[in-house]
């Protein structure tokens, strides 16, 4: 029987000709990583387990996003404790406030991630880089802590779902959009333990930021990972990022899927999902007036410079709402740079928008936008769990970044066609 | 090896920013988190749980983030296994690896009530309700799985 994208790259890593779905493997790791969050715990492990050095210091990567620049004094021993660990053990790839970003905006657009790789990281959306045909998923601490120290990691081989996108997205509906239907379509757990495989004639006229914006939400299908097929956009972003050497694997004819979706990307309507699951994906004719209290626009889902520059072609001329507060956060030091250079910046502040350094921030309810008692937001983020912007009895809504924009305006949750 | 204690029951796709909400993570001492564990849906658990106990949830239980902060503030609050319909994959990994045994069975998910008296046996996967005098069955762990929870989590078991 063939494989799947993903089996094939599992079985490279495992040095093995073929495995199936259900078999146990222990895999050689191209990248390890962490953030501030994660990272301390592993680093106890680390430390208590006595190691006494890593596996490879070029293939590990600690991002300081989570609570950085440091919210208080705990936020900051943890990123310090990350930092002397990098420093004592050479970790090449450390990125600190000045050149860090959302890691997962700032892998891809280092070079760090290129196709075939096996990728491991301490948090759930490390998933993002299937959309460069490389197998990524999430882990906890110690797996980290483990795969720091040898260098890899165990894994039960995954079946998968196979995703054919045909079409393409009418104007003002994104990549966001056709994963939170899809999230809707299958449920939190339709992918759970499972691969998803995005292939077919839509993928390529989706660009690697969409793809990026659908890997990176796999997670919230359950899914191990989201991984697309690798074309010509695929090999040129990589080449403009590293010299690198890759390897594309394409699916077997007779690979086995569970289920497959078709999925006509011209079909997609502006989604929401409303509180409090990803899954609970509604389009605008399923809903009335929604006030708002605040937008964010950012995050390793929505966070990229093609986000930035679509929420602007929104916010052109126009103000945000009385009453609702809208903050902006660029991905990365790169991305913010982009966006100031192109002129972005003053059609957000012009609008009365705030821009932030990146950070991942008030997307896990860290700091720098939380919600009060009550408050809701409108949110390019990836989660609107109970209590994930702030108080538990705060709700968050999931769209697009021309959605959130458009909400920002109007003050209640609003399509693009309300303003423009 | 077994577990007994009495249940804290819960739904579908409890994830771990109820279970440990991300404004606590600035801290990795499992002492603190388990203070605020799964104060976001029930705010008597810490009050309520004692030593033993066991949490029954249905689907998907751990969905959301990997923070091993999750598993890290379960295992300390006391509680000696959870029972699930269902988990999500990085929670199921993180808890093996912490030493924090865990078990799918959608039977035991569906036909235990809150307060139940309830002991699991690893090795055979059998579920005992004491209360309702029933038995479930469980998948049993494989012993590598069983090997890492006696040696209190991963990193142990890979000393020998």
């Amino acid at each position: 029987m063939g494989m799947t994208m993903t089996q094939k790259i599992l079985a490279a890593h495992a040095g093995l000709d073929h495995v199936e779905a259900g078999q146990l493997i222990m895999a050689d790791l191209d990248l390890v990583l962490g953030n501030d969050v994660t990272s301390p715990v592993a680093i106890n492990e680390f430390n208590k387990a006595g190691f006494t050095g890593v596996f490879d210091t070029k293939k590990i990567t600690m991002v300081m996003d989570h609570f950085a620049p440091n919210k208080d004094i705990k936020a900051a021993t943890q990123c310090k404790q990350c930092r002397d660990f990098c420093g004592k053990y050479d970790i090449e790839h450390f990125y600190d406030v000045g050149d860090m970003g959302v890691e997962h905006a700032l892998l891809p657009e280092k070079g760090l991630v290129v196709p075939g790789d096996l990728v491991i990281g301490a948090d759930s959306h490390t998933c993002t880089y299937g959309a460069l045909g490389a197998f990524s998923t999430g882990v906890g601490s110690t797996d980290m802590c483990a795969g720091m120290a040898t260098g890899k990691a165990w894994f039960k081989v995954p079946s998968a779902i196979k995703f054919n996108l045909t079409g393409k997205l009418n104007k003002y509906v994104s990549a966001k959009d056709v994963i939170l239907h899809i999230i809707g379509m299958i449920g939190v757990d339709g992918a759970l333990y499972k691969s998803m495989e995005f292939t077919g004639e839509g993928v390529h006229t989706l660009t690697v930021e969409d793809r990026l914006c659908m890997a990176n939400m796999a997670i919230e299908a359950g899914g191990k990972n989201g991984i697309f097929e690798v074309d010509e956009k695929t090999i040129e972003f990589i080449k403009e990022r590293t010299d690198r050497e890759f390897t594309v694997y394409k699916a077997d004819e007779d690979a086995e899927y569970e289920a497959v979706y078709d999925i006509d990307l011209g079909s997609i309507k502006p989604t929401v999902a409303f509180p409090h699951l990803p899954e609970n994906a509604k389009t605008f004719d399923e809903f009335g007036d929604i006030k708002i209290d605040q937008v964010v626009i950012g995050s390793c889902t929505n966070g990229r410079i093609e986000d930035l520059r679509a929420a602007a072609e929104i916010f052109k001329g126009k103000k945000v709402a009385d009453g609702v507060r809208c903050i902006i956060i660029p991905a990365t030091q790169k991305i913010w740079r982009q966006a100031m250079d192109e002129g972005l910046f003053a059609i957000f502040m012009d609008a009365g928008c705030a821009i932030s350094t990146p950070t991942c921030g008030p997307c896990l309810g860290g700091h720098m936008g939380i919600l009060a008692k009550g408050e809701r937001a409108v949110a390019t983020t990836n989660r609107n769990f109970v209590g994930r912007m702030g108080h538990p009895e705060s709700e968050v809504y999931l769209a697009s970044p021309v959605v959130a924009a458009a909400s920002a305006i109007t003050g209640k949750i609003s399509q693009p066609s309300e303003v423009v | 090896m077994k577990a007994c204690g009495k249940v804290h029951k819960y739904g579908d796709n409890v994830d771990t920013d109820v279970i440990i909400p991300a404004r606590y993570l600035n801290t990795a001492d499992p002492k603190e988190l388990a203070a605020h564990c799964m104060e976001d849906i029930d705010t008597d658990f810490v009050k309520n749980v004692n030593k033993g106990d066991i949490i029954v949830a249905q689907a998907n239980f751990g969905c959301g983030s990997s923070r091993e902060h999750a598993p890290l503030a379960i295992k300390e609050s006391g509680i000696s296994c959870v029972i699930a319909k269902t988990f999500a994959r990085i929670f199921y990994r993180n808890s093996i690896n912490i030493g924090l045994p865990i078990i799918e069975c959608p039977e035991a998910a569906e036909k235990i009530q809150a307060g139940d008296e309830v002991e699991i046996d690893f090795d055979t996967g059998v579920i005992t309700n004491k209360t309702r005098n029933e038995t479930y069955q469980g998948q049993p762990f494989p012993d590598f799985l069983i090997n890492i929870i006696n040696k209190n989590g991963l990193l142990n078991s890979l000393k020998g």
